[in-house]
C-alpha cells in the first residue's frame, strides 16, 4: 500500500518534478474559472436557471461571511468564495474513479493555508495600517507577544492538517476497505466522504473568515458590532 | 521482527485508540448541549448549529493529529529509515 504521506509524481518538468495532484489542481482551476465565466457571460435581471442557482450560492455566502465578521462581505467574497468553491470540488474529486483529491496531499492544503496565512494579513494592514495592525499583536499588553504571534502560526498549521487528516483519512479509509471486503462494499463510506468533503470544505472558509475578521476587528476600535462574531479559541 | 518496527506498530494503534476516546466523549458532549439549546431556542438554530460544526471541528482536530502521527510512525518512520 502508497504511503499517503508520498505524493505520487506524474511527469518531470525539466528538474522539477510534477505530482498528479497538481496536475489535478490545474484542471480544477481550468473548470472553476472557465465554468465561473461561461456562467456570468449573460447576466439578466430576471434570473433563468441557471442564473438563479449562482445567486443563492453567492447570497448564501454573502450571508455566511456577514453573520460571521458582522461588516459587509464585498472585500472578503472572492477570497473566501473561492477557497469554499476550490477545496469542495477538491474533495469531491474522490468520486471520479482514479482519481485522488489534491487535498488529500500535505503540500496542497499547506499552499492553501499559507494563501489564508497571508491574506490575514492582509486584510489586517489594510484595515488598520502597517503600525495598527502590528500594535494588534500587544494587545491586551505586551507580555502577549510572544504568544499572538504563535497563535497566528499554530492556527494555520492546525488548520491545513485538518484538511488533510479528513480528507486523507476519507480516501484512505475506502481504499482499505475495497481492497479487502470488494467493489461496491465501500459505497456508503464514500457517501460519508463526500459529507465530510463538504463539512471541511465549509469548517475551512469560516475559519479563513473568523481569522480575517479577527485581524480586521483587532485594530479597529470597538465600538460597533453589537453582536459579536463567534471567536473560536483555536485547538 | 525488529523490535522498533513492531514498537512502532503498536505507538500508531495505541494513539489512535486514546485519540479516538478524547474527541469522542467531547463531540458527544458538546452535541448534547447544542441539542438542548435547540430545544430551549428553536430559533437560534442556525447560529447554534454554525458553531457546533466549527467547534465540532476543532475538537476532532485533535483526533486527527493522532491520526498523522500513527501514520507518521507506519510510513514515515524516521528511526526505521
Amino acid at each position: 500500500m502508497n504511503s499517503p504521506l508520498e505524493p505520487t509524481v506524474l511527469l518531470h518538468l525539466g528538474p522539477v518534478p510534477i505530482t498528479s495532484a497538481v496536475v489535478i489542481t490545474w484542471v480544477i482551476v481550468v473548470v472553476l474559472a472557465l465554468g465561473s465565466f461561461l456562467f456570468t457571460r449573460r447576466l439578466e435581471l430576471v434570473p433563468g436557471k441557471r442564473q438563479a442557482a449562482l445567486e443563492l450560492l453567492v447570497s448564501t455566502l454573502d450571508e455566511q461571511i456577514r453573520d460571521t465578521t458582522g461588516a459587509e462581505p464585498a472585500p472578503y467574497r472572492g477570497f473566501i468564495g473561492t477557497l469554499f468553491l476550490f477545496i469542495l470540488i477538491a474533495n469531491w474529486t474522490s468520486l471520479v474513479p482514479g482519481i485522488d483529491p489534491p487535498t488529500a496531499q500535505l503540500e496542497t492544503d499547506a499552499a492553501l493555508a499559507a494563501l489564508v496565512f497571508l491574506s490575514v494579513i492582509w486584510f489586517g494592514v489594510r484595515d488598520s495600517g502597517l503600525k495598527g495592525y502590528l500594535k494588534s499583536f500587544a494587545t491586551p499588553n505586551p507580555v502577549m507577544i510572544p504568544l499572538n504571534i504563535m497563535q497566528n502560526v499554530t492556527r494555520v498549521f492546525s488548520m491545513f492538517v485538518r484538511l488533510f487528516g479528513n480528507v486523507m483519512s476519507g480516501v484512505f479509509v475506502v481504499a482499505i476497505v475495497a481492497s479487502l471486503a470488494g467493489l461496491f462494499v465501500p459505497i456508503p463510506l464514500m457517501a460519508l466522504d463526500l459529507l465530510i468533503g463538504l463539512v471541511q470544505a465549509y469548517i475551512f472558509a469560516v475559519l479563513a473568515t473568523v481569522f480575517i475578521a479577527a485581524a480586521v476587528e483587532g485594530g479597529a476600535s470597538p465600538t460597533a458590532n453589537p453582536e459579536r462574531p463567534p471567536t473560536t479559541e483555536d485547538s | 521482527m525488529d523490535y522498533l518496527a513492531l514498537t512502532s506498530i503498536i505507538c500508531a494503534a495505541l494513539s489512535v485508540a486514546f485519540g479516538a476516546l478524547g474527541p469522542a466523549l467531547a463531540e458527544g458532549r458538546a452535541v448534547a448541549a447544542a441539542m438542548d439549546a435547540i430545544a430551549r431556542q428553536p430559533e437560534a438554530a442556525n447560529v447554534i448549529s454554525r458553531t457546533l460544526f466549527v467547534g465540532l471541528a476543532m475538537i476532532e482536530t485533535t483526533a486527527i493529529y493522532c491520526l498523522v502521527i500513527a501514520l507518521l510512525l507506519l510510513f514515515a518512520n524516521p528511526l526505521l529509515a
